[in-house]
């Protein structure tokens, strides 16, 4: 598995809150539909400036709140990795297990600003601003979660060991939701 | 060294003598709750599963549903609980807010483990249960495998202290901690002391419902013996408690006199560092006053409001909507009378949902106006409009600040 991920960062403030990223409003559209109102309020339009492999940096608390599949949303714009001061825990396990890596960086929101170019490694936690050069260390992630990250999710995961259907492993992992029709099979 | 409530109950769960906090433990649920939300946005019917005694279906957030995709939800749902033979399962009719019927039917069980997809799961914890919301897909990890995997925090404890005075509320108790503490991120919570047992069950359940808003990881009741007496009513029987140790270690300790408590209230944003005693707002005019949610739309809270409720008048320009938190206490309140009170003084009586606490339906809240709620969240753009504000207090300051149209302090109505 590729541990680096570098990308143009996007930064936010403190206690950014699932709201704020999948509002009740969208959780009434599909999945492609609803991730065009991430950070509808906080930051109008951003959904049409974020590309696929841009990172978002956000201070602490981030993602408090619901158990509303955000990182699904983030996935689905093509969002490479989550990195925060802290993370609430719920938050945090929800991107893991969509295949969104999600680093705690203390200090980060001080050493990038809003379009900076930055790499971080999710295997040893160092990441590096390339466009001031400055550099600084995360939390690394243990193996299990690690384990979780390279199967593409735990969906992924679930169908690898045979729970779910074989056939559906590639979009799992991918981070797309099957919108199944009729029985829900 | 001792270890924590919660951390006796993982170690035990998790078949080790010891845990620390950074510790990460594999544990097998015993209790998997699924909600309707699931079925209609992240379903695949999986072709095995752990096991359906410990599977339970809940419907909640969107029912009736309110729109075809949640209305495209529940056949599947139905489906599953039928292919794989789950009984526990509460369709429309004997459904609730998912916190609630887990309570009603004992499925949160003293020292056991319990996931669901709803973030305020973590209400299990006044039942001594290490509850927690997870995520959709980590649900349904747990209903294929049987396990999942915490990383321990560290615990904070709350010593209660003095006795709860009866016109304070679990409401009261929790926006005074998160006002005066502020978030709890990546730590658990753990209530104990001599005033624990002047807190009935229902503003327990209140506390551990709203450790979510603080960001908490889990957070735990001990069990006493008003604890033990709701938990034999519901049938719950031969379970291992979890305790703290004596010489446990804590990341804080703090005292609490309920005694000297107000009523309180948040104001809109966050609970966190945002409060202020009832006595001491300003006059703010209300359009909206909702009871209801996981956190207080218990029989408790319908018995409180029907009190103040009862032969009076909601006053004009104001819309106080009341949601029972399951089938259940919608009929208790109605044999009560408590429906009876709300509704001839004005007040709309709705089906039990989590509708108008995440703003989905039954009572979205329009640009510019103010809603006072006894609900869980206050987050900008939570139950409608980003330009509505959303103040927060118990189902007392609701229901007294419904009659006198501004937020008020219920000690100044007489009942």
């Amino acid at each position: 598995m590729n541990t680096a991920v570098t990308g143009r960062v996007w930064v936010f403030g403190d206690s950014v809150n699932t709201d704020a990223m999948y509002p009740a409003f969208a959780m009434k559209l599909d999945i492609p539909e609803a991730s065009k109102h991430v950070f509808y309020e906080i930051r109008p339009g951003w959904t049409d400036l974020v590309e696929p492999g841009d990172i978002v940096i956000a201070g602490k608390n981030f993602g408090v709140g619901s158990s509303r599949p955000v990182a699904a949303l983030f996935r689905h714009l093509g969002v490479a990795a989550l990195i925060a001061e802290d993370f609430n825990s719920l938050f945090f396990r929800n991107a893991i297990n969509a295949g969104l890596p999600a680093l705690t960086a203390p200090g980060v929101t001080g050493v990038f600003r809003d379009g900076d170019v930055g790499s971080f490694d999710i295997s040893t936690g160092a990441y590096r601003n390339e466009t001031a050069g400055t550099t600084g260390h995360a939390q690394s992630l243990p193996p299990l979660i690690l384990e979780i990250l390279a199967s593409g999710g735990v969906l992924a995961r679930l169908a690898e060991r045979g729970y779910l259907p074989a056939e559906l492993l590639d979009v799992l992992r991918a981070g797309a939701i099957p919108q199944a029709g009729g029985s829900g099979a | 060294m001792g270890m924590t409530m919660i951390e006796n109950l993982l170690a035990r769960k998790a078949g080790v003598k010891q845990v620390r906090p950074g510790d990460i433990v594999t544990v097998e649920v015993d209790m998997c709750v699924m909600i309707d939300l699931q079925f209609a946005t992240l379903w695949i019917e999986p072709s095995r599963i752990h096991d359906p005694d410990k599977v339970a279906v809940i419907m909640d957030h969107a029912v009736p549903a309110p729109t075809l995709k949640d209305a495209a939800g529940g056949p599947k749902a139905r489906k599953f609980v039928a292919d794989f033979g789950i009984q526990k399962f509460f369709d429309v009719g004997r459904h609730g807010i998912c916190h609630q019927v887990i309570a009603e039917n004992g499925l949160a069980r003293p020292g056991e483990v319990l996931a669901c997809t709803d973030s305020h799961t973590c209400a299990g914890g006044a039942y001594n249960t290490a509850a927690r919301g997870l995520g959709p897909a980590e649900l349904y990890s747990i209903l294929c495998t049987g396990s999942t995997w915490f990383q321990v925090a560290p615990t904070v404890r709350y010593e209660l202290t003095g006795q709860l005075p009866p016109e304070i509320s679990g409401k009261d108790v929790f926006l005074y901690l998160a006002d005066s503490y502020g978030d709890a991120t990546n730590q658990n919570l753990e209530f104990s002391g001599p005033g624990l047992a002047s807190v009935p069950l229902n503003d327990r359940r209140t506390i551990a419902t709203q450790a979510a808003e603080i960001s908490a990881d889990f957070a735990t009741f001990g069990v006493d013996e008003l604890l033990a007496e709701f938990l034999a009513e519901r049938g719950v029987q031969d379970y291992q408690p979890a305790a703290a140790d004596p010489d446990a270690e804590y990341l804080d300790v703090r005292t609490i006199d309920l005694g000297a408590l107000q009523p309180y209230v948040a104001r809109p944003g966050t609970v966190s560092h945002n409060g202020v005693p009832v006595s001491d707002i300003e006059q703010r005019k209300i359009d909206q006053a909702f009871i209801g949610s996981c956190a207080n739309g218990q029989l408790d809270d319908l018995r409180i409001a029907a009190q103040i409720l009862r032969g009076k008048t909601v006053a004009s320009g104001v819309r106080l909507l009341v949601t029972p938190a399951s089938q259940q206490v919608y009929r208790d309140a109605m044999r009560l009378g408590y429906l009876q009170d709300i509704a001839d003084a004005g007040g709309v009586v709705t089906n039990s949902t989590c509708g108008a606490c995440f703003g989905y339906h039954m009572g979205v809240v329009g640009p510019g106006e103010v809603c006072l709620t006894s609900s869980t969240r206050n987050f900008t753009g939570r139950m409608g409009s980003t330009e509505a504000e959303i103040y927060m207090a118990s189902p007392a300051t609701v229901a007294a600040s419904a009659v006198a149209g501004y937020i008020t302090d219920p000690r100044s109505v007489t009942t």
